[in-house]
């Protein structure tokens, strides 16, 4: 579209054109959403149906207002096409993201229904509440003991790996976990923890136990607080292929001739660990355990499926889950957020200053 | 980045072994699984599913019928001998060597066990055909009785996890792109505030927002539909996706735009043609991460989509299995294994784009 054609538009034209688009793409979407919401067709075609209007709905909400767009003149056009593109995502992340946070965090200092405010009682009942209190004493021990751990195995099956002569392969078995979802790995390891009296176990921990003479247990639900750390084995089975893969590739970035020249220098291979290859990846290192922690923080359904929580087995989420969805306690609910966020800041914080050190802002 | 492998070859078996043991431990609980989503539900409930590898074990060799009114309060008489219950109930050896243990205390039936070898490989799909079509199917219980029970029908939650994945995939991934493209090459007020604030929102955790936009999709009525959650997971996949296809579209050359636009082409025909098709690496890489996040999730859906049978997803209606049947081991090994098919595949047909989009996020400096 050339800058002429485009100056010789009307204007009224152009108005015109404003606003029946728009108002055409909500009828049209509207109409269709409405359709599928109460049709009763069968499910595949109403699956097909609904995924093609789903993916090609955003595509012609794009195209139709990007066609007004191109109707304006030139300065008008470089003025608002950037909004376009930027718009639906900012507006989808202020919508679902940002001013939510705002909102709770109001919703935070006002009592259950929203309705009152009450200053800071809810977070002295957080600190206080013992159900409360051992979910923010279980989150501690996932970070601790769960994010240690992806860590630490991480990096040690990553050098194993680079020295071994089936790297691929292991790489591919430690890593396959973080395609499994948590409902699914929570089936697989209530398996594994099955409990049944007698001496027939048919979950391979109380196998084992029993065939060496002990007594069954009841892993995930007896032995407080050390069922916490059975739940927690299930998120290093799962996350530690991320800290894996990561830090492998970090690894492998680590320059080969400063090896060799410790080598000859006589440096052990444990030496040349600590002392070389650490702070070579240190860098990756921390942005690794930062994700981990972020991720571990927000534990929710290992605990919801392997124990719904029950046996001191709470965590922040499944509180907030509990107190939002059970209890209506909007306040508790929101103040348990608050403390989640509170409790990344560092993290948000660590992100931006690495992210200005690339200097992309 | 290949590189010289083995510098210490004399330590090389200790490094494999060390290495295959944590792979086998690794392994061990999906294997365990898989097995034991192919075993008869009568075998899951009585035996190991490593049983179904030769073993040695106490073998039935024959039986032994009491009389049904034996008392079994008193000591019992077995083969000249007297027994007492709790030693019937944990197995007692009998002077010959053999072990002597109820079948069926009801029916006063006893076993007489000898040690042999044994391989419980008796397999079948009906666990399967339980959770697909949902049809009804005898179970026999360790007393010798049947039961019958219905199975659960999970190829609706199949589908319907398809109907969201897709497009909760495809959305974010399409906006984020555009918000990229504009973040990167376009000029407009704010825009470093804007991209400061999408990098603020990469961590936030994702319950801070709940409450908030439940009761704004209730409001909505879009709270139970697919609409709902496919908004739902492209505004929460949105800062992740959103900064990969930056830090990709930004890399790409100047001069490639510049002479496009010298040739008169918009901005929406060079995102459309040029950048799409050159972004198709990391587009490929997001997606899969995007799209297993979103088949995996269990909390969004959990929230915004319900329980209702014609929208509920897998991992809903697995969880609820979980909770309501917890012992019907043949139905949840099958339905967990159903439940990971997808993920598996994605997983090995596309491992090679999965890693690069998790090394394109992190590694970076």
């Amino acid at each position: 579209m050339s800058t002429a054609s485009a100056a010789k538009r009307s204007m009224p034209r152009i108005a015109l054109w404003s606003v029946l688009v728009p108002l055409f793409n909500v009828a049209v979407h509207s109409a269709i959403f409405v359709f599928l919401r109460d049709s009763a067709l069968p499910p595949v075609l109403y699956a097909i149906l609904a995924i093609l209007w789903g993916v090609g709905g955003v595509y012609s909400i794009y195209w139709s207002f990007n066609w007004v767009i191109e109707q304006y003149s030139d300065v008008w056009k470089r003025r608002i096409q950037p909004f376009l593109f930027i718009g639906p995502a900012i507006g989808l992340l202020a919508w679902l993201l940002l001013i939510p946070t705002i909102r709770t965090f109001i919703m935070s200092f006002q009592d259950a229904s929203s309705s009152k405010f009450v200053g800071f009682a809810n977070y002295a009942a957080v600190f206080t509440n013992r159900l409360l209190l051992t979910a923010l004493r279980n989150n501690l021990l996932w970070v601790v003991f769960g994010a240690t751990a992806c860590i630490i195995l991480g990096l040690l099956i990553a050098v194993l790996a680079d020295r071994s002569s089936f790297e691929r392969l292991a790489k591919i078995i430690i890593f396959m976990p973080m395609a499994i979802s948590f409902v699914a790995a929570g089936v697989i390891w209530k398996f594994i923890y099955y409990y049944q009296p007698g001496d027939e176990q048919i979950g391979l921990l109380n196998a084992i136990v029993v065939h060496f003479g002990g007594d069954p247990q009841a892993w995930t639900s007896m032995t407080q607080p050390w069922n916490n750390l059975f739940l927690i084995v299930i998120l290093i089975w799962m996350q530690t292929g991320f800290a894996m893969v990561i830090l492998s590739a970090a690894l492998k970035g680590v320059p080969e001739d400063i090896l060799e020249a410790a080598r000859m220098d006589g440096a052990g291979e444990i030496r040349i660990f600590f002392r070389i290859i650490i702070p070579f990846i240190s860098g990756t290192l921390l942005s690794v355990t930062t994700t981990v922690i972020v991720f571990t923080l927000k534990i929710f359904d290992v605990v919801m499926v392997m124990t719904g929580g029950q046996y001191d087995t709470e965590v922040v989420a499944t509180q907030f889950y509990r107190q939002f969805f059970m209890y209506q306690n909007f306040g508790y609910g929101s103040t348990l957020a608050i403390v989640l966020l509170i409790a990344v800041i560092p993290v948000i914080v660590f992100n931006l200053r690495q992210i200005r050190k690339q200097g992309e802002i | 980045m290949r590189r010289r492998k083995s510098r210490r070859t004399g330590s090389k078996t200790l490094v494999n072994t060390i290495l295959a043991v944590i792979c086998l431990i690794w392994l061990i609980p999906t294997v365990g699984l898989l097995v034991s989503s192919f075993r008869p539900a009568s075998d899951i409930l009585k035996t190991g599913w490593w049983t179904v590898a030769p073993h040695r074990e106490n073998v039935t060799k024959d039986k032994i019928q009491l009389p049904k009114d034996t008392d079994l309060r008193q000591p019992i008489e077995v083969q000249g001998k007297t027994y007492t219950d709790a030693e019937l109930r944990k197995g007692v050896k009998a002077p010959d060597g053999s072990t002597l243990v109820w079948e069926n205390r009801r029916a006063r039936l006893i076993d007489i066990q000898k040690p042999g070898w044994k391989m419980n490989a008796d397999f079948t799909l009906d666990n399967y055909k339980g959770v697909l079509t949902g049809k009804t199917y005898k179970l026999v219980q360790p007393d010798g009785s049947e039961r019958t029970e219905k199975g659960s029908n999970l190829s609706r939650a199949f589908l319907n996890t398809i109907v969201v994945s897709i497009p909760a995939t495809v959305i974010p991934i399409l906006i984020a792109s555009f918000a990229a493209y504009a973040f990167a090459w376009l000029k407009f007020p704010f825009r470093k505030t804007l991209f400061v604030m999408v990098i603020m929102l990469l961590v936030v955790p994702l319950q801070v927002a709940l409450i908030p936009v439940s009761n704004d999709f209730a409001a909505l009525g879009l709270n139970g539909n697919f609409l709902g959650i496919w908004i739902a997971h492209a505004g929460f996949g949105l800062p992740l996706a959103t900064y990969f296809m930056y830090s990709y579209i930004s890399q790409l050359p100047k001069d490639l735009f510049e002479s496009a636009y010298m040739d008169g082409a918009t901005n929406f025909t060079i995102f459309t043609r040029l950048i799409l098709p050159l972004a198709v690496p990391s587009i490929a890489s997001i997606s899969i991460f995007q799209f297993l996040w979103v088949w995996n999730d269990y909390l969004v859906s959990l929230i915004f989509l319900g329980g209702q049978e014609s929208v509920q997803v897998l991992s809903m209606r697995i969880a609820n299995m979980v909770g309501s049947r917890g012992d019907a081991w043949h139905l949840l090994t099958a339905a967990a294994f159903v439940s990971m098919l997808m993920p598996l595949a994605v997983f090995f047909g596309l491992q090679r784009y999965f890693v690069r989009g998790l090394l394109g996020g992190s590694v970076k400096g």
